[in-house]
C-alpha cells in the first residue's frame, strides 16, 4: 500500500467529538465523521485508493460517493493549507 | 528545593489594556518551588495589581522615569531599608532604560537582574527594526522613520497605503491616506515624541512569541501565542499557545543575532510570503501567565537567571493551552489605598511589616 506523509495533519490534535486543533496555526474546526475519517487516513500517510476503500468499508458507500466526499474534504484542506496544494 | 527570594515587579496596571506585572506575579506564584515574598512596585495608588491581595505582600509606590535615575535610586535604596530586595522584574517599556543605568548599582544593593543592555533596547527600538531582521535575517515590513509630517506627503515613494503610523514607545494607527497619516503622526508624537514610525500593513494572521534570552546567545524558552480574540483596542483578550518549527528557528536567529539578555515578546505575521518581523517588545507580555499554564514557566525562570542560579533551557509546552482574559471587581478596604495614599506602601504580611 502507498502511504504520503503528511505533516500538518499528521499533527492535528483530533478528538473523538470531532473536534480538531491545528498547532501549527491555533485555528480549530469541527469535522463530521467522514471528515474523521478521512483525517486519520491522511496522518496515517494513506493515498487516495486506499482512503476510498477505508470509506466505503466504513460507511457502506459506493466508490464513486466515497470519492466524491474525498475529493471535496481535499479542497478544504487544501485551502486551509493543511495539505499542499496540487502541482 | 525550595525558592525563597524577595522578588520586586512592576508594571501592576492591570486595566482593559493591561501591564505585565500581574501576570509575572501569577507565574511566579505558580512555581511549586516559590515561598518567598512579592513586591509590588507601583506608580499609582490605583494600579489594580495593589489590591490583589492574595499574589502581593508588600507594595511601594515609586518614581516615574521621567523623574530620573537618581530619583528612582533615592526610592529603592528606602525600599531596600525596609523590605530586602534580592530580585526586580521591571515590565514597562519606558522604564528599562533607567532600571538598565541602576542595574550595577541594584547589584552592588544586593539586588539581581536579568535585563537587556542599554545597546540591546537600542537595536531593537521600532525605528532599528529593519536593521534588526537584516542582523537576524528576518524578513521586515516596508519601514520609515519620521521627524517631521512634511515627510508623509512623500511616504507612498517608500511605504504603500494602508500602513500604520507607530509610536516610538507605544500606540498604532491605520492610516489609508495622506491626512489620516499625518494626523496619526501628530498623536503619537505628542504622546510618545519623535520619532514616528511608519510600517507597511502585512496582512495575515499575527503571532506573538514570549521569550527569553540567556545574554549569551542562547534561547532559554519561547512559547508562541496566537490570539483569537481582540479588544476593541486590539489587544488580545484571549490566545491559544501553539507550537510551529518556522516561528522557533525565527525565534532562535533572533537571539542569537542579538545576544538577548532577559526576557521580550517577538511580534510577528504570518502571511503568504511568509513570517515578518513587526516589533520586539524588551520585556514579558501581558499575557506571559499562559507559559507557565502551558508548562513553560518563563517569569520564574527569569526570576532565577536575575537570582544568579542556572537555568537549563526548555523546550516542552502544551501546544493548545489558552488564555481568557476576565476583568473583575476586586473589593478592598479603604485602609490599603489609605496606606498608599499616604505613606506610599503598603504591607500585608503583619509579622514581616516595619
Amino acid at each position: 500500500m502507498k502511504t504520503m506523509d503528511h505533516p500538518r495533519i499528521r499533527d492535528l490534535a483530533i478528538s473523538g467529538t470531532g473536534f480538531v486543533f491545528d498547532p501549527h496555526t491555533g485555528s480549530t474546526f469541527t469535522a463530521n465523521e467522514t471528515g474523521l475519517e478521512i483525517l486519520r487516513a491522511l496522518g496515517e500517510g494513506l493515498e487516495a485508493e486506499a482512503i476510498v476503500a477505508r470509506l466505503c468499508a466504513r460507511f457502506e458507500v459506493d466508490a464513486a460517493e466515497a470519492e466524491r466526499d474525498l475529493g471535496e474534504f481535499l479542497l478544504v484542506l487544501r485551502r486551509d493549507e493543511l495539505l499542499e496544494a496540487q502541482p | 528545593m525550595s525558592f525563597s527570594p524577595t522578588i520586586a515587579v512592576t508594571a501592576l496596571n492591570a486595566t482593559d489594556n493591561p501591564g505585565p506585572g500581574v501576570g509575572v506575579i501569577r507565574a511566579l506564584r505558580a512555581d511549586p518551588e516559590f515561598d518567598g515574598r512579592i513586591v509590588g512596585l507601583a506608580y499609582d495608588g490605583l494600579e489594580p495589581g495593589i489590591y490583589t491581595k492574595d499574589l502581593v505582600d508588600d507594595v511601594y509606590l515609586i518614581p516615574y522615569p521621567s523623574q530620573g535615575k537618581d530619583a528612582l535610586q533615592a526610592r529603592l535604596e528606602q525600599i531596600q531599608a525596609k523590605t530586602p530586595l534580592d530580585v526586580l522584574i521591571p515590565n514597562l517599556d519606558a522604564e528599562l532604560p533607567v532600571f538598565a543605568d541602576l542595574e550595577g548599582w541594584m547589584r552592588e544593593q544586593g539586588i539581581g537582574t536579568f535585563l537587556p543592555s542599554r545597546e540591546q533596547l537600542d537595536l531593537r527600538s521600532k525605528a532599528n527594526l529593519v536593521e534588526l531582521g537584516a542582523r537576524a535575517k528576518i524578513a521586515t515590513p516596508a519601514t520609515r522613520i519620521v521627524s517631521s509630517p512634511d515627510e508623509l506627503y512623500q511616504i507612498e515613494d517608500h511605504v504603500e497605503f494602508p500602513l500604520w503610523v507607530k509610536g516610538v514607545y507605544y500606540g498604532a494607527r491605520r492610516a489609508t491616506n495622506v491626512h489620516e497619516a499625518i494626523a496619526g503622526f501628530h498623536e503619537m508624537a505628542s504622546k510618545w515624541g519623535l520619532p514616528v514610525i511608519v510600517q507597511a500593513e502585512v496582512k495575515g494572521d499575527e503571532i506573538d512569541v514570549v521569550a527569553l534570552g540567556d545574554g549569551e546567545g542562547g534561547l532559554v524558552g519561547a512559547v508562541p501565542m496566537r490570539k483569537t480574540y481582540l479588544t476593541d483596542k486590539g489587544k488580545g483578550w484571549a490566545g491559544v499557545a501553539i507550537r510551529d518549527q518556522e516561528l522557533f528557528d525565527l525565534t532562535e536567529r533572533f537571539f542569537a543575532a542579538t545576544r538577548w539578555r532577559g526576557p521580550c515578546e517577538v511580534e510577528m505575521v504570518r502571511s503568504p510570503q511568509g513570517l515578518s518581523l513587526l516589533e520586539i517588545n524588551p520585556r514579558f507580555p501581558a499575557w506571559c501567565y499562559l507559559s507557565a499554564g502551558a508548562g513553560m514557566n518563563l517569569p520564574a525562570a527569569l526570576a532565577r537567571l536575575a537570582a544568579g542560579m542556572h537555568v537549563a533551557p526548555m523546550r516542552d509546552y502544551e501546544a493548545g493551552m489558552m488564555f481568557v482574559r476576565i476583568a473583575l471587581d476586586q473589593i478592598a478596604p479603604m485602609s490599603e489605598f489609605e496606606a498608599i495614599a499616604t505613606h506610599g506602601e503598603l504591607h500585608r504580611s503583619r509579622e514581616q511589616a516595619p
